[in-house]
């Protein structure tokens, strides 16, 4: 009792302060995962892990971070805590992205030099199966309600719907030229995809597979060629989604009921991937170029703090 | 009696069990429409090698079609669309106009064209190819996409201004102003090197001096010597620019040039659609998938045909069509974007038929720089400071 009187004391101490979290970003280019704070706006440490690491994603106990290196061939198991590797997993050649199921027990790997997705079993450490997609399938994310996968290949332009019951693709959607990255809402009925090459978001239908809506991004003062949607995150409620826009660097906010687009954000150079914080208050973006992430206060909207963190940061996961 | 009938048909159900097996899987939708892809070339005399360094290739092109053919049935195979490629090789005294008339006849509406100027200029007027839509994936001449266009001819090369502009846009940035222009003796030096004039001039460069190479070509006994004398010029210059397409001498200049001066042009640094050192924008991707199939790295002509059979691809796909018409008014049109590996989406002029792209600045082992070069602008997309602009245009092209 008298513990979680304290506790709750120490909850209420914390909260003017806002918690704590730690924000991890992988750089390709300096084979190295970069380890943050982002409320103090500092790098904390740089630690070696492996040749070009690119995706990484946290388990859902915040306990393990998982790293595809690339140039390695592998996806590391890293602890959180201690930041040292616990294991490996069969990734297939070269990955680089990949998506982990609600439960944690599954990884959906896309590797793309063979056109096709592996499906890992993380307990055994085994690859389960492979499914052969279009040609270069890049995307990848894992519904809510663990019903689909979806895989999206950036020569074929399609999305692959895989049923995670018989690990089978049962559709496909064409859709706008190179798509790059998905994102489902929380509620499973919607998968936001962008296309790099066609400068668009296009959000399709769970339900029908099809595109309800095309969202065309325009910006004044840049040239469309040079806006190239990437990485795209939908929060909780379904209020808003965020894309960010590669060498345009911006961040798109989108209205994700009207989906009129509210505000361009920007942000670092050529902006590739994004994370929400846990309470989903703030969120970071990788900025390639410029070597550094940007941290968007969502609540005011505005780009607060940037911190550098080393050449080429790549993907960011955050632990409470 | 009955059972060796029962058997039969017993047979007869598990094949065609096997035959309907695609159409009962509901992924793979059924291929109920051919798009026919013809390849067109014909073999090439061996030049006589300027060094040992680099063997000759001689199927520079096909396998990029290959490729590209492959990439465009894995989307088939979703969409029901199957595409066929046939290649047509006319041999060395062999003759290409009657391949074109008699052999590729009507079954193949869209042919990949790599040949030099005046044989693709000949084909692309015969009667055989009013109907058809060609895809040049050899020439850069600017003559061909300004008076001396083909509203049946897409071309998918950069050419020569498109170069010129990219290597001016670098000299102009790193403020090499001042040039020392090296021209070859063959026709196409001197169409280069106008090319680089008309560069200058728009980029407010100056040629400070211009000289024709007349020494002997085998260089690698005199080249010291020569190119020491050859470069002592009244002129100071920062960056000796040279125009020499066939590769008979501009390897010797570098280290040689009487003051230490850079080397930019047809040698040193070079302006191309494509290099083995470019890996950005998923390059090592398509780098690597290439090497698999090939054995070789990919060469500009391979880069084309891919392009080529790409474009052919996307644009079957989006309007579900194998239509010449169609497919043609689709590639035209702003909503064609094709993924070229290079940043930009690629698409085409609608004035020449030039597909407009980034070109590649490349030393022998590193990508030096990507133009359009940050900081040339334009209203519509930065990819026209380019070559000829709309404007600019001579070409006379109606759809």
């Amino acid at each position: 009792m008298s513990k979680n009187i304290l506790g709750l004391f120490l909850t209420i101490a914390l909260a003017g302060v806002a918690q704590a979290e730690t924000v991890f970003v992988t750089l390709e280019k300096d084979n190295a995962l970069a380890v943050v704070d982002p409320i103090a706006g500092k790098l904390i440490k740089t630690v070696e892990i492996g040749q070009r690491p690119r995706g990484i994603t946290i388990s859902p106990d915040n306990k393990l971070l998982y790293v595809a290196v690339s140039d390695d061939d592998t996806i590391k198991i890293i602890d959180a805590e201690t930041l040292k590797e616990t294991g490996r997993l069969p990734s297939g050649e070269d990955p680089e992205t990949f998506a982990l199921n609600p439960a944690g027990d599954r990884l959906y790997v896309s590797n793309e030099d063979d056109s096709e997705v592996t499906i890992i079993d993380i307990k055994h450490k085994k690859a389960v199966k492979q499914i052969k997609v279009g040609v270069e399938p890049e995307g990848i994310a894992v519904s809510p309600d663990n019903l689909w996968a979806a895989s999206a290949s950036e020569t074929t332009n399609m999305v692959h719907w895989i049923d995670t019951k018989t690990n089978a693709i049962v559709e496909n959607t064409l859709v706008d030229p190179r798509p790059r990255a998905l994102g489902f809402t929380a509620d499973s009925q919607q998968l936001w995809v962008t296309s790099e090459m066609a400068g668009t978001l296009m959000i399709l239908d769970v339900k029908t597979k099809q595109i309800i809506k095309n969202i065309k991004f325009d910006i004044q003062g840049v040239t469309h060629d040079k806006i190239q949607p990437v990485g795209v995150v939908i929060d909780k409620d379904r209020k808003r989604g965020y894309v960010a826009l590669g060498p345009a660097n911006r961040v798109a906010v989108i209205n994700a009921q009207t989906f009129e687009v509210e505000k361009y954000l920007l942000v670092g150079q050529r902006v590739w991937n994004l994370a929400f914080s846990p309470d989903q208050k703030r969120l970071y973006t990788t900025n390639g170029t410029s070597n550094d992430i940007s941290l968007i206060d969502l609540e005011t909207q505005t780009v607060t703090k940037s911190v550098g963190v080393g050449t080429y940061p790549w993907g960011v996961a955050v632990k409470p | 009696m009955m059972r060796p009938i029962s058997l039969f048909l017993h047979i007869i159900f598990k094949f065609l069990f096997i035959i309907y097996l695609p159409s009962v899987n509901l992924v793979y939708a059924a291929a109920k429409q051919t798009v026919n892809v013809a390849y067109l070339t014909q073999e090439q005399k061996i030049p006589p090698p300027l060094s040992n360094l680099d063997a000759f290739i001689k199927d520079k092109g096909v396998l990029g079609a290959e490729l590209a053919i492959d990439d465009n049935n894995t989307t088939g195979e979703f969409t029901g669309q199957r595409f066929v490629l046939k290649k047509f090789i006319v041999p060395l005294e062999g003759n290409v106009v009657d391949t074109f008339s008699k052999d590729i006849g009507d079954q193949y509406p869209y042919v990949v064209v790599n040949l030099p100027a005046d044989l693709l200029n000949k084909i692309a007027d015969l009667p055989a190819a009013k109907q058809k839509l060609l895809f040049d994936v050899a020439t850069v001449d600017d003559a061909l996409r300004n008076e001396q266009c083909r509203n049946n001819v897409t071309h998918i090369l950069p050419n020569r201004a498109m170069r010129a502009d990219a290597l001016a846009q670098y000299m102009m940035k790193k403020r090499w102003d001042k040039w020392f222009l090296v021209i070859g003796a063959t026709q196409e030096d001197g169409l280069f090197a106008d090319a680089l004039k008309r560069a200058a001039k728009r980029f407010g460069m100056k040629i400070v001096e211009e000289k024709t190479w007349e020494h002997t070509y085998d260089a690698r006994r005199t080249a010291q010597s020569d190119v020491a004398v050859f470069t002592q010029i009244d002129d100071d210059y920062d960056v000796l620019v040279v125009a020499d397409e066939q590769g008979q001498f501009g390897e010797y200049l570098e280290y040689r040039t009487w003051n230490a001066r850079p080397v930019i042009g047809t040698q040193g640094l070079i302006a191309t659609a494509w290099h083995r050192t470019h890996e950005q924008w998923g390059a090592v991707q398509i780098q690597n998938r290439f090497k698999e199939q090939a054995g070789r790295w990919m060469e500009e002509q391979d880069y084309g045909a891919y392009l080529a059979v790409r474009a052919i691809g996307e644009a079957a796909t989006r309007t579900k069509s194998n239509e010449v018409n169609k497919l043609k008014d689709y590639m035209l049109s702003d909503a064609f974007a094709l993924q070229g590996y290079k940043g930009n989406p690629l698409s085409f002029r609608s004035w020449d038929g030039q597909l407009r792209q980034p070109v590649l600045l490349a030393a022998p082992r590193s990508l030096v720089a990507v133009a359009p070069i940050e900081g040339f602008l334009h209203p519509k997309t930065e990819l026209d400071t380019l070559g000829y602009d709309q404007p600019e245009s001579t070409c006379k092209w109606s759809k």
